[in-house]
């Protein structure tokens, strides 16, 4: 594995050769993915269908043009971005700067995941390169067209000398992991970020880490009950099929209302998916047999036997899983204990709808919660009481793609986040600079420590900034 | 022993669980605590830090205890606005939506201190975490004892004990506090140690900040006021706690021509600071404890360089005392240079250029701060420019960290995170993303069964800008 220490070693060459900094090397980076999406989109599309039977309206939305839109929004901010911010320094009486100055981290790594693996490489690269960093990407080799595509595409549109592509499995990551990076921004699971931070932490790299957890679905009797099915639905199976970080992993809402709601769901999944969802063109597939199987052990569990009320159906041939409801299941089912990543969706009931917040606060912190109502006051103690990487009202998913919100999670669903210029800021070290001239003495700052000294130190200090940096810096004057 | 911390941190979790940390009026009541605990307690204080270091009166007031109370009247002010979540664009959408980021606390958090700063590096990250609404678990520095049972007494008699408690102890200690789950870990201290707290962290995917040190560099031109660069360096060296500070100068970079009148000046501050026997003066720190005394005394002793010392080099074994020391020209791999010094000694390195000091520093290890000084506007620039360090300070020593506009805080060995001001407040908050929408606006392109024309809608408004694409799945063109 000495390749992977030679590819970082190189990067450090070039990185420390100062070619990533200048704003004009950042900007054709950017502006070469925005071509290598558009030039080369069906050869990405084609590696995502042959990786996920993904759909090609999916491909496009969430992975091509999310990326676009994610370089064009760097491109147009980059300027701003990369400026000295001037903070308050009004408190000093002499001529004195103070900024913050961003700078790049240096070498970065970025493992990528699987289930969005062209966007979920290229996204936090955005970020890596606005910040003028040198890259490694790993991608995930769960989805080994797309790794050989981006290990293809990348040198041909990228300067090769500061951003690679490293492909491999366990061995090659964890010959990554062994080396000295600045950065290193992870996305997937639980376990493996707990190996990256260990990792990490042997040369004090500092990490993102995007993870996943149960993103809950509240919903209200208080609803446009049309319009909510259709996006919970299009939210789970029309994201890989619920194989998504922020797809929604169960649903909570009333007994009363937990019926209409399922007919609703089952009515919108036959208009969506057809009679016979197997055939369905517009869903993607399990990405393999360990997760199918993983799923179909969920199904298969004693406990939610008789819970299911929709859907079952499997493939296992083409890797199939119909859009499943389950309801009513027992909370110490299999399929309520880890994220399902899949087509499968849980939903149970309470009496109240309040109730659902201590279930959701019961379990660890979700990258994603939802809530449906056209109720104000529940949204209000929703957003005060649940605490998840991101909220969403009335739609799912959705807010990953507003470039002002900071996308990341808490606790067991991550930490840090990126989109928009929390991508820049989360590859960059915000360096505090403070400037002064000459002037501005003053003795009692000096030994030797008189009382005379401290009278007036503390006559001035009134446990204010102002008055100490005073003191300090030149005032009362000699 | 380890059954004792895990209850202590059950407690304060169900404290946490209360939600009692939450309101406004909880954070502002213990932020004030400290303030008066601080105020009517500074005789303690200021016995305690004496005890430990023999830090001398003035440093305890200016450094310390006025610090940790400008901290806290900072976060009272701003506190209000702090906890105001933050409306962020949402335009793009033509249907009424608001986005918007709330500030949560993370939950229970595990703040551990130093010994050279003992009462302020415990406060300071304290007022954050709780300004952000969190429980706190305090772990003193072992190697500052009267400081940390200070903590231990008296903190109690002011904050809300279910939610903020001390524990004190040493390695045992620590180490089964660090097998808790936290929400986030906090430690001021060294390189070796943090690697281990990350470890630990790691089990648990516990986000940390670590506040570490480094070999902080001073650049000296020639083309300066060499009086005040010179009580500047002194005051900024020796002053704080005898050179035992994290942003404390750890060695100059001069030319070959203008060392010997840097040194002349600094000769000649240290004497009027310190006066002709160092070792008798009150107004210097002592070194911590004997194992600091015997690592600082070897550097010394050090084969390669005992011939370059210049002034100084006078020590005290009993009274822990090291007068202070300067050392010209050392060879580049003399342990001197090698790790963070932390201590009263003071190595200069001499270059043909100045900009040639800009290569020694980049061979090192990121330190926490850099300096220099000069009146060269070009030169500074360059050094700005060039050089990564935590924070830099032009022309003085250690003034930035009491600005608290300016993020406090390491990069690469010298450290992850920063605080102070609103920062603090922000290293121990998440910052949740909300987005909430009506249920007009639906755009049946979005849905399957993916049509050929619904793809082409799609791709006729999505433009590769975020705008078009929202539109798009927002709500445009109305059905």
């Amino acid at each position: 594995m000495a390749k992977e220490g030679a590819k970082g070693e190189a990067l450090r060459g070039s990185y420390g050769a100062g070619r990533t900094r200048s704003y004009e090397w950042r900007v054709a980076q950017l502006k070469g993915i925005v071509k290598m999406a558009e030039e080369r989109e069906k050869d990405i599309v084609d590696a995502l269908y042959a990786d996920l039977a993904k759909p090609e309206t999916e491909s496009y939305l969430h992975e091509i043009s999310l990326i676009k839109s994610s370089c064009k929004f760097a491109l147009k901010g980059l300027k701003n971005w990369m400026k000295p911010e001037k903070v308050s320094s009004s408190i000093t009486t002499f001529p004195s700067t103070a900024l913050v100055v961003p700078e790049p981290l240096g070498v970065v790594l970025i493992m990528s995941a699987w289930n969005y693996p062209f966007i979920l490489s290229l996204d936090p690269l955005i970020g890596a390169i606005a910040a003028g960093n040198a890259a490694v990407l790993k991608p995930s080799e769960i989805a080994p067209a797309t790794s050989s595509l981006l290990a293809k595409l990348l040198p041909e549109y990228l300067d090769n000398s500061c951003i690679k592509v490293v492909e491999g499995a366990v061995p090659e990551t964890t010959a990554l992991l062994e080396q000295k990076w600045d950065k290193i921004f992870y996305t997937g699971n639980g376990k493996v970020g707990r190996i990256v931070m260990a990792a990490a932490a042997k040369h004090l790299t500092p990490v993102v880490l995007e993870l996943g957890g149960k993103s809950p679905v509240i919903v209200d009797c208080n609803v446009d009950l049309k319009v909510a099915v259709k996006r919970i639905a299009v939210g789970k199976w029309g994201c890989n099929n619920g194989q998504a970080c922020i797809a929604p992993d169960y649903i909570i809402t009333t007994k009363s209302f937990a019926p209409k709601l399922v007919d609703a769901l089952k009515f919108c999944l036959e208009k969506f998916y057809g009679k016979d969802p197997l055939e369905s063109k517009d869903i993607s597939r399990i990405v393999n047999s360990n997760h199918f199987n993983r799923l179909s052990n969920l199904l298969d569990d004693k406990l939610v036997a008789d819970k299911i009320v929709h859907g079952g159906q499997r493939d296992e041939k083409h890797l199939k899983i119909a859009p499943t409801l389950l309801l009513d299941v027992p909370d110490d089912a299999l399929i309520m204990k880890e994220e399902i990543f899949g087509p499968l969706l849980p939903i149970i009931t309470v009496d109240k709808v309040e109730e659902s917040f201590g279930i959701i606060n019961s379990r660890t912190k979700p990258l994603a919660a939802y809530l449906f109502t056209k109720n104000k006051k529940l949204e209000e103690a929703f957003v005060r009481s649940v605490s998840a990487g991101g909220l969403l009202i009335n739609d799912v998913a959705l807010h990953l793609a507003n470039p002002h919100l900071p996308f990341g999670g808490v606790q067991e669903s991550g930490t840090g986040s990126y989109h928009g210029k929390f991508s820049f800021d989360a590859f960059s070290h915000k360096k505090a600079v403070l400037s002064r001239g000459f002037g501005g003495e003053a003795s009692a700052r000096y030994p030797p420590y008189t009382p005379q000294k401290q009278k007036i130190l503390r006559g001035l200090l009134n446990g204010s900034f102002l008055a100490l940096i005073l003191a300090l810096i030149g005032w009362p004057r000699d | 022993m380890a059954a004792e911390v895990a209850a202590v941190v059950e407690e304060v979790r169900r404290g946490f669980e209360s939600g009692r940390t939450r309101a406004y009026e909880w954070r502002e009541a213990q932020i004030r605590a400290i303030a008066r605990m601080i105020a009517e307690r500074e005789g303690e204080i200021t016995t305690a830090l004496r005890d430990d270091l023999a830090k001398p009166e003035i440093e305890s007031y200016l450094h310390e205890v006025s610090m940790a109370k400008s901290s806290c009247m900072f976060a009272l002010k701003e506190l209000k606005n702090w906890v105001k979540p933050e409306k962020v664009k949402s335009s793009i959408t033509t249907y009424p939506s608001t986005a918007e980021i709330v500030s949560e606390p993370l939950g229970v958090v595990l703040v551990i201190s130093a010994w050279n700063y003992p009462f302020l590096l415990s406060i300071d990250p304290i007022v954050g975490a709780v300004a952000a609404g969190n429980a706190v678990v305090l772990k003193p520095s072992e190697l500052a004892p009267a400081t940390s049972s200070l903590f231990a007494k008296i903190l109690p008699e002011y904050v809300d004990n279910s939610c903020i408690k001390v524990v004190e102890g040493a390695v045992p200690e620590t180490t089964a506090l660090l097998e808790q789950e936290w929400d986030k870990i906090f430690y001021t201290g060294n390189g070796k140690v943090a690697r281990i707290v990350m470890a630990a962290a790691a089990k648990h995917l516990t986000p940390v900040v670590l506040e570490l040190g480094g070999k902080s560099p001073v650049v000296v031109d020639s083309n300066i006021d060499l009086d005040v660069a010179a009580k500047r360096i002194v005051v900024g060296k020796w002053g704080c706690n005898n050179g035992q500070a994290c942003i404390a100068p750890d060695y100059i970079v001069t030319t070959k021509s203008f060392a010997p009148q840097l040194v002349d000046a600094l000769k000649t501050t240290l004497e009027k600071f310190y006066g002709k026997d160092p070792l008798a003066s009150k107004d210097l720190s002592r070194i911590v404890n004997f194992n600091h005394f015997n690592r600082l005394t070897s550097l010394l002793d050090d084969e390669g360089i005992s011939d370059k010392i210049v002034y100084g080099g006078q020590r005290d074994e009993k009274g822990l005392k090291i007068a202070p020391t300067l050392l010209l020209n050392v060879p580049n791999d003399s342990p001197i240079l090698k790790d963070e010094i932390f201590g009263p000694l003071l190595p200069i390195v001499t270059v043909d250029e100045v900009e040639d000091s800009f290569n020694i520093i980049k061979s090192k290890t990121k330190p926490l701060a850099a300096y220099l000084f000069t009146k060269n506007k070009k030169l500074e620039e360059e050094f700005v420019k060039n050089i990564s360090s935590g924070g830099m300070l032009i022309n003085d020593i250690a003034l930035h960290l009491s600005n608290p506009y300016l993020p406090f805080g390491g990069v690469g060995e010298s450290g992850t995170g920063s605080y102070h001001g609103k920062f603090s407040f922000d290293a121990f908050s998440h910052k949740k993303a909300v987005l909430s929408r009506g249920f007009g606006g639906e755009a049946r392109a979005r849905y399957p069964p993916y049509t050929p024309q619904k793809q082409r809608i799609l791709r006729g408004l999505i433009d590769g800008s975020i705008i078009s694409l929202l539109l798009a799945l927002f709500g445009f063109p109305r059905d």
